[in-house]
């Protein structure tokens, strides 16, 4: 990253690297310590998980023969819903994303391992490798690189060109948080290359092909079977599991969302990124990333990005360690003058929705990000 | 039924399984029935350890329960057990000690602790009756006919005893002893595994005549070593026997050895548990990396990653970030040493997955691209 307006870093090129170079013993540091402790926590979430996810669907099934009593009924029906909810939200967060980056191949698990892990989602894992694993974390807030800037869809930064499609984003951020699974499967298509005729539509289709045969399995789950086991009660199951999708949806997405989008993240230019160092890698990791404050319930519910800034840091190491390489890291930056964007849920969650109603207009800028630059 | 029913049938209910397990995709139904029945998985074999035994100061024997889809081993083979170690899961290899004519649906395994052993000192000291390990079906072809015709001789030495232990078990409870000389060598007498059993099976089956040698000097006399000479002495008419080997390889060596000066390898047969591990040189500086699939080789010093020197002879190789966090260019490496160049870390495992883009050669490697 080269020095310009929108960064607002002042560190030479002998500065930046021992920075990356602190950044790295922290890493290695914590890597050093992995053991027993690290291997007993992945199992016990993932029993966790697989338990929770028994359990809301037999509550969901126990509940039905209650229909006629009311109360009781939506009770034991809606704990059904939201613990199958609370499982599948644990399955894609802490454990599928975090399986899939990596985090635990350090355990020599054939049965936990990135090159096997296959997720409770309509997107294919293979895919999601590459365009999460590699485009976005490489390429983190890099416009016209990285698909999570606006997810092709959307100005979050006004530094991204309006076009009059824009106009309509707050109906499409609904819609996508309302359908974040759909949205994640078709990530990997490169929307914005078929747009602009650099890339033709059938060049799409085997991804297409590949996220329908997963789609269909995932549908014919919740949507299929279960309700069938369930007889007459089809419609019920169909509603619970619906509910708990749903919930899986707008979770995620507002937890991705807080990643990147809140007052004070940076996106870059190609440019800025050219001939980029390993300290300046990391220095873009952190400005463009904002973490969320909360308890431990909380950051393991978040699939620990609530720590937004150590993962994209160390993508690669095991999530239930971030909460210790977090105070590490912001010294660092206070040390080296690098802005460390951590608040609230509703502050980072709120200033990204004002972001998105507020660009879907031509003359909008964003707060900290834009305003002192006239283009 | 006739058979094309049958067949027909066999696919059906195999399809309709499949519909079924997609209740649990991405899972599978096994996923949840390990939760509480982990030996009744599908998915990874496991056992779970019923009971440990002190054989010697130095070696334990472990009575795991095998699961689901277990095949019986036949006597000599051994299986590959997943140990974790420090939360990584190592894996070793280890002959079954117990008879295939157990019927209780338990296997031994018989550990040598391995002085620095990572895997070893773990079975010894962390695992604990209950507890469930993975692991593979018995494979190797160092197993004797089920009722040899000629004369048979074994050559063990130390924990190299457990392969021919499960052979004789299987020979003393079919009451089927073929004629057996077996020559032993542990350093004490003290250290002779199944001392006592063997001692009981010779005395039962005249036919099997054991001989223990012991190869440190102690009260008990002078040392033994295994050479030519000591062979005739003990064993006058070895070279008429089908011969059976294993332990440490200074012995296999001399076995091997004297048996090729004899012209007599085809009667020999060995066993050798060769360490998955490569030799570190903690100086090895580059070297010639092979890409086994594409079949090429070319040199590379320290600074040049994999991937550069898979690129640099046109090999096209897994690739992403080129920085080493996106886990695209992770491939198996199947011999050799590679360092990673941004922590200096050695990996030397076989088998193990090497990311391309960060690891370069610390001496010769093959990877599978």
């Amino acid at each position: 990253m080269k020095g310009n307006e929108m960064n607002p870093i002042q560190l030479n090129e002998e500065q930046l690297a021992e920075f990356g170079r602190e950044i790295d013993t922290i890493q290695s540091d914590i890597r050093a310590t992995l053991g027993e402790r690290d291997r007993a926590y992945i199992l016990r979430m993932i029993k966790t998980q697989r338990i929770a996810a028994l359990a809301g669907r037999a509550a969901i099934f126990a509940s039905l023969p209650l229909l006629p009593t009311g109360i009781p009924f939506l009770v034991v029906f809606g704990g059904g819903a939201f613990t199958l909810g609370i499982a599948k939200i644990l399955e894609n967060m802490e454990i599928g994303h975090n399986v899939i980056h990596g985090q635990w191949d350090w355990m020599n698990d054939p049965a936990i391992h990135s090159s096997t892990w296959e997720w409770d989602t309509v997107c294919p894992a293979a895919q999601w490798k590459h365009s999460h694993n590699f485009v976005h974390h490489t390429w983190t807030n890099v416009m016209g690189k990285d698909h999570d800037v606006g997810y092709q869809i959307m100005r979050i930064s006004d530094r991204q060109e309006w076009t009059p499609a824009f106009l309509f984003q707050p109906i499409y951020n609904v819609a996508l948080a309302a359908l974040f699974q759909w949205g994640i499967a078709v990530h990997d298509i490169d929307l914005d290359a078929i747009r602009s005729g650099k890339m033709r539509v059938s060049e799409a289709v085997p991804l297409v092909k590949e996220i329908a045969k997963k789609a269909a399995r995932q549908l014919a789950k919740d949507y299929l079977l279960w309700p069938l086991l369930a007889g007459p009660f089809f419609l019920w199951v169909v509603g619970a599991n619906l509910i708990a999708n749903f919930m899986r949806n707008v979770w995620s997405y507002a937890i991705i969302f807080c990643g990147h989008f809140p007052d004070g993240a940076r996106v870059f230019t190609e440019k800025e990124v050219e001939g980029e160092t390993r300290g300046g890698w990391c220095a873009r990791q952190i400005l463009g990333s904002c973490n969320i404050k909360g308890g431990p319930l909380f950051h393991i519910m978040s699939g620990n990005l609530s720590f937004q800034i150590e993962h994209h840091l160390f993508p690669d190491l095991p999530s239930n360690r971030y909460v210790e390489a977090a105070p590490r890291v912001k010294a660092l930056c206070e040390k080296y003058g690098i802005p460390y964007n951590s608040g609230s849920f509703s502050r980072q969650l709120g200033t990204t929705l004002r972001t998105i109603c507020r660009l879907a207009w031509p003359s909008a800028s964003r707060p900290d990000q834009g305003s002192e630059v006239t283009a | 039924m006739g058979f094309p029913a049958r067949k027909l049938w066999s696919q059906v209910s195999e399809q309709v399984a499949d519909v079924a397990g997609l209740v649990a995709t991405p899972l599978s139904p096994t996923h949840y029935l390990e939760l509480v029945r982990p030996l009744a998985s599908t998915r990874t074999h496991y056992a779970r350890v019923e009971s440990i035994r002190y054989e010697t100061m130095d070696t334990r024997t472990l009575t795991l329960r095998t699961g689901r889809g277990w095949v019986k081993h036949r006597a000599g083979q051994y299986v590959t057990v997943g140990v974790p170690v420090k939360g990584r899961i190592t894996t070793r290899t280890y002959s079954v000690s117990s008879a295939p004519e157990r019927d209780d649906g338990c296997i031994t395994i018989t550990v040598k602790l391995v002085p620095n052993g990572k895997a070893s000192s773990a079975l010894f000291r962390e695992v604990k009756p209950g507890d469930h390990l993975a692991i593979g079906l018995a494979k190797g072809d160092f197993t004797v006919p089920e009722t040899p015709v000629e004369p048979q001789l074994f050559v063990t030495g130390g924990s190299g005893i457990t392969p021919v232990m499960s052979m004789l078990r299987s020979f003393a409870i079919r009451n089927e002893m073929p004629d057996v000389v077996h020559v032993h060598y542990a350093p004490t007498e003290r250290d002779i595994i199944f001392a006592d059993e063997l001692t009981r099976i010779a005395a039962d089956h005249p036919s099997y005549r054991p001989i223990f040698l012991t190869t440190r000097e102690g009260r008990s006399g002078k040392s033994h070593r295994f050479d030519r000479a000591s062979l005739h002495r003990e064993v006058p008419d070895w070279s008429n026997r089908e011969t059976y080997a294993c332990g440490p390889a200074t012995l296999l060596e001399a076995i091997e050895a004297c048996f090729t000066e004899q012209n007599a390898t085809d009667q020999l047969h060995v066993e050798r548990f060769r360490p998955k591990l490569a030799k570190v040189d903690p100086n090895a500086q580059g070297g010639f990396v092979r890409f086994g699939l594409s079949k090429k080789t070319v040199e590379a010093n320290a600074q040049t990653s994999l991937l550069e020197a898979a690129e640099r002879v046109g090999v096209v190789a897994p690739h992403g970030c080129r920085i080493g966090i996106c886990h695209s260019c992770d491939v198996i490496m199947k011999t050799g040493c590679v360092r990673d160049m941004r922590t200096g870390e050695m990996i030397s495992e076989a088998g193990a997955r090497v990311q391309l883009c960060v690891c370069a050669a610390a001496g010769d490697v093959e990877v599978n691209v």
